[in-house]
């Protein structure tokens, strides 16, 4: 069915696995060690659930020491090893191999330390992003990035694909508010990067951390920035006739100078799905739609409004709905955030995640809208306009083996287009196994290999999370 | 020090850096990078042979007022990107120090130099560093080849993160050749508020509590007293539009009242300040002292500086406290101390000015562990694997 090839499993670890999993029963504790196959079934995929594989075995370990000892076991027979999280990856970044051992973190989800004063929270990778923000609200204080995921992914596997969400562009994005990270390397050794002070001295580990995937070790720890909430906050709906009116809209509010934390859009399909399933009060009648959310004061928020209101309505806003209260604040945002679920009661979906320059909008929703209707499909769009990180959820049968294929084709057209007009191919979902074979359209030879170079410095041997961002042939590191 | 007389290299395009840095290779030289010069006392003393310099790498590539972005070539002067973007109301966000305060006043800040020394101000508290609105930039690496990482677009996890690692890395992996980032709108207005004659714990709680409010304070810096006045100073700024500001600075006075918020300053005299703040004027003389940048956690600062005792000359916190700038003589039994001292607290040092022999014997940047010194080495290796690259400025043998 799949057109991503995975590495051959190496026959002579497969025969090993017997000696492989009591090497980690001699580690960890019996409750640790998963070896079953009912129990390793459920590890087989991610979010990207058209693509499996049931690992070797599944190591849960609880500490440090334990996720060290096992790093290093793994080394010493010569196993790959993929890291995971709470397994939430669009990208199939989290997705086992065969011939791997996957190492979980779902034990380890401890918040070590809150510091209001200091502005910092010390958590353990396998803690979910919202418990930070639920953990410090009482004082009114939360961790900036915001995933749709929240809910369920970890602090680890936010690092390892740089997580935004939708308020990061106000906020940035996880790389922004990540002080340190405390890394495990395949050879056992625990490097504390950054730390709870501004800024890394000398070189900047975290930043080469964040983003890498799992592939330079496994990060066991992460120091975040705490930011105190703004006073209050308030999104606004404005309903557009055309796509165009609304991509202009957002670029003249960001040219007149102000930033609002946050500015979504959806297309009439997205708007659809989202109301049918979270009943937010979205114009059903309108081509395009913004959630613009201000942060402040009262009266600093009606001020801000006001600007972008006027802003909208030269550029022929027909609808425009101010949230009222804080219920319907929260009605409107789970609406956004539950796009991408919603969508799923409707179809089988592939998300995608380019970025393109935010002036190349407008272009770009045309071609998606083109691409895929070549492909007989359809799509719906739901993105961060502020930032131009477009997420087409593609729509198909998963039934179809031909559907499937052509979706995963017009969703390569999408992410090709992306880097063709200045863009990218992920904005935070990462490579995963999804867009590897796309990187050398984004990237050329000599730039993979420098990157190669840097990922061969943590991981000579490239043990870990080996299948994944980098194309399987050339290799050379 | 070794240097060359001879003319720096300055290639006029990358193809040219290209060939420059391939020839080099092939000879096994050295080569010392070089910008606008303004930064040059940054760092370990210079150990290459020919200087290969970005004066010919000049001019902005693009800038978009509408997408926040703008990209620069390495060369290109500081000065000549901040007046294109103030002519369309907007800004680098991260406010960079000039060093020219602090070295003594040669040179012309290049958008290179920057990148290479990730040279921020007082307004990472709110917007970051430079690290972290820098979004793509090219290099020329140890085997002469061009490389792209990030790109022009805020949200990227495409690959490996190259852009990061080489912001601060003082040229060790190869000659910057352009430079993205995004911007920030110029704000309308800004206000600071004065509390004078706040002892240094208590500037630290005004400080932390004015961070930690919901206001949006966007520099937060207390002074020490004969910094400019003869009482110390705790300043806090707010920016926005004029009417945001204002509603801003009325709550956050109230909030403040028991540490004897009064004084406001707007305008040019507020800019003037924290240009001050920016560029560590205040203790950029005398000259002949080292100055020292230290981050520690802000609740960690106060108890920092009295430990270093008598060795601390003058200081003055940024950051709400969590930046540290010191001075101290520039011996190394002061390196020493402050060093010591930091074990204490946590945190980090950077030596930022000393004579060359100082800077050639002492720890310029904090002592690595073993492990993370190797793997310094083998990601130096993964992109100058000849050690071409301004060898030595951060770490002695890297």
């Amino acid at each position: 069915m799949s057109q991503i090839a995975f590495p051959k499993p190496d026959p002579k670890i497969l025969a090993r696995r017997d000696e492989i999993v009591a090497g980690l029963a001699a580690i960890l504790p019996p409750d640790g060690v998963i070896a079953d196959l009912a129990g390793r079934r459920a590890f087989e995929t991610d979010a990207l659930t058209a693509y499996r594989r049931v690992p070797l075995a599944v190591a849960l370990p609880r500490s440090v020491e334990e996720v060290a000892a096992t790093m290093k076991f793994c080394r010493d027979v010569g196993v790959n090893v993929v890291p995971r999280g709470a397994g939430t990856s669009l990208s199939g970044g989290a997705i086992p191999q065969e011939d791997a051992v996957v190492i979980g973190l779902s034990k380890m989800s401890r918040i070590l330390e809150i510091n209001l004063a200091d502005r910092y929270a010390r958590v353990e990778a396998g803690v979910t992003n919202l418990a930070i923000s639920e953990a410090v609200a009482p004082e009114g204080f939360f961790y900036a990035p915001d995933p749709s995921s929240q809910l369920a992914c970890t602090i680890g596997g936010n690092v390892g694909t740089n997580s935004g969400g939708a308020h990061c562009l106000k906020y940035g994005v996880t790389v922004n508010n990540l002080l340190g990270v405390r890394l495990v390397t395949l050879d056992g050794e625990v490097l504390d990067l950054g730390g709870p002070e501004l800024e890394a001295a000398g070189l900047d580990w975290v930043g080469l951390v964040c983003g890498s995937e799992g592939q330079l070790g496994i990060v066991v720890e992460a120091t975040v920035k705490l930011l105190r909430a703004a006073e209050g906050a308030r999104p606004v709906l404005f309903g557009f006739d055309s796509a165009d009116d609304a991509s202009r809209c957002v670029a003249a509010i960001i040219g007149a100078g102000i930033l609002p934390v946050a500015m979504e859009y959806m297309d009439r399909p997205a708007i659809a799905i989202c109301e049918n399933f979270a009943h937010a009060g979205y114009p059903l009648d309108v081509e395009a739609m913004l959630i613009v959310e201000v942060e402040g004061g009262e009266a600093e928020i009606a001020a801000e409004l006001a600007r972008i209101a006027a802003i909208a309505k030269a550029h022929n806003v027909r609808v425009t709905r101010e949230s009222m209260s804080a219920m319907e604040s929260a009605q409107i945002w789970k609406g956004r955030k539950s796009a991408f679920g919603a969508t799923g009661r409707v179809a089988d979906y592939i998300c995608m995640d380019g970025t393109v320059p935010t002036g190349r909008l407008p272009e770009a929703l045309r071609r998606v809208g083109k691409i895929c209707a070549a492909y007989g499909l359809r799509v719906a769009n739901v993105f961060h306009a502020g930032d131009g990180n477009m997420h087409p959820l593609i729509l198909y049968d998963i039934n179809d083996p031909a559907q499937q294929e052509k979706a995963e084709q017009a969703g390569m057209d999408v992410l090709r287009m992306s880097v063709e007009l200045g863009g990218c191919l992920t904005g935070e979902h990462g490579v995963g196994i999804e867009k590897r074979d796309l990187m050398g359209d984004q990237f050329s030879a000599q730039e993979l290999a420098q990157q190669m170079r840097v990922r061969a410095a943590f991981d000579p041997q490239w043990r870990l999370n080996p299948a994944k961002v980098f194309p399987l042939d050339g290799r050379a590191a | 020090m070794k240097g060359s007389s001879e003319a720096p290299l300055a290639p006029s395009d990358e193809a040219e850096a290209c060939a420059y840095v391939a020839e080099a290779r092939g000879r096994k030289e050295a080569l010392d990078i070089v910008g606008g010069g303004s930064r040059s006392g940054f760092g370990r003393p210079p150990e290459g042979r020919h200087a290969l310099s970005s004066a010919r790498l000049t001019g902005i590539v693009f800038h978009e007022p509408a997408e926040m972005t703008l990209r620069a070539r390495a060369g290109a002067t500081l000065s000549a990107i901040e007046a294109a973007l103030d002519a369309h109301n907007q800004m680098l966000p991260f406010e960079p120090i000039d060093h020219r305060m602090l070295y003594g006043g040669g040179g012309e800040p290049t958008i290179g130099g920057l990148v290479a020394t990730n040279a921020s101000g007082p307004r990472r508290v709110s917007a970051g560093a430079a690290r972290d609105s820098l979004i793509g930039l090219r290099l020329i690496n140890g085997r002469g080849e061009a490389i792209a990482s990030g790109g022009r677009v805020t949200k990227n996890v495409a690959g490996l993160d190259l852009v990061k690692i080489n912001c601060g890395a003082l040229g060790g992996f190869g000659l910057i050749t352009e430079a993205t980032f995004k911007l920030l709108p110029r704000p309308e207005s800004e206000t600071t508020i004065v509390i004078r004659r706040l002892d240094d714990a208590q500037a630290v709680a005004a400080m932390t509590q004015a961070l930690g409010s919901p206001y949006g304070v966007s520099g937060a810096a207390a002074l020490s007293a004969g910094m400019g006045r003869e009482f110390s100073r705790t300043i806090l700024r707010l920016e926005g539009f004029v009417d945001s500001v204002d509603q801003r600075a009325e709550k956050l006075l109230a909030a403040l009242a028991d540490f004897g918020a009064e004084r406001v300053l707007g305008g040019e005299d507020s800019r003037r300040l924290w240009r001050g703040v920016r560029d560590a004027e205040f203790i950029a003389k005398p000259r002949e002292r080292a100055v020292w940048r230290i981050g520690v956690r802000p609740s960690r600062a106060v108890e920092f500086v009295n430990r270093l005792g008598p060795t601390a000359l003058a200081h003055f916190y940024d950051c709400g406290g969590g930046l540290i700038w010191l001075a101290s003589d520039p011996t190394v039994e002061s390196a020493a101390a402050v060093r010591a001292a930091l074990v204490a607290s946590g945190g980090h040092a950077t030596l930022m000015r000393a004579p060359s022999p100082l800077r050639a014997a002492v720890d310029v940047f904090t002592p690595l562990s073993p492990p993370l010194a190797a793997l310094t080495q083998r990601v130096k290796a993964a992109f100058d694997s000849d050690g071409l690259f301004n060898r030595g400025r951060m770490y002695a043998g890297i």
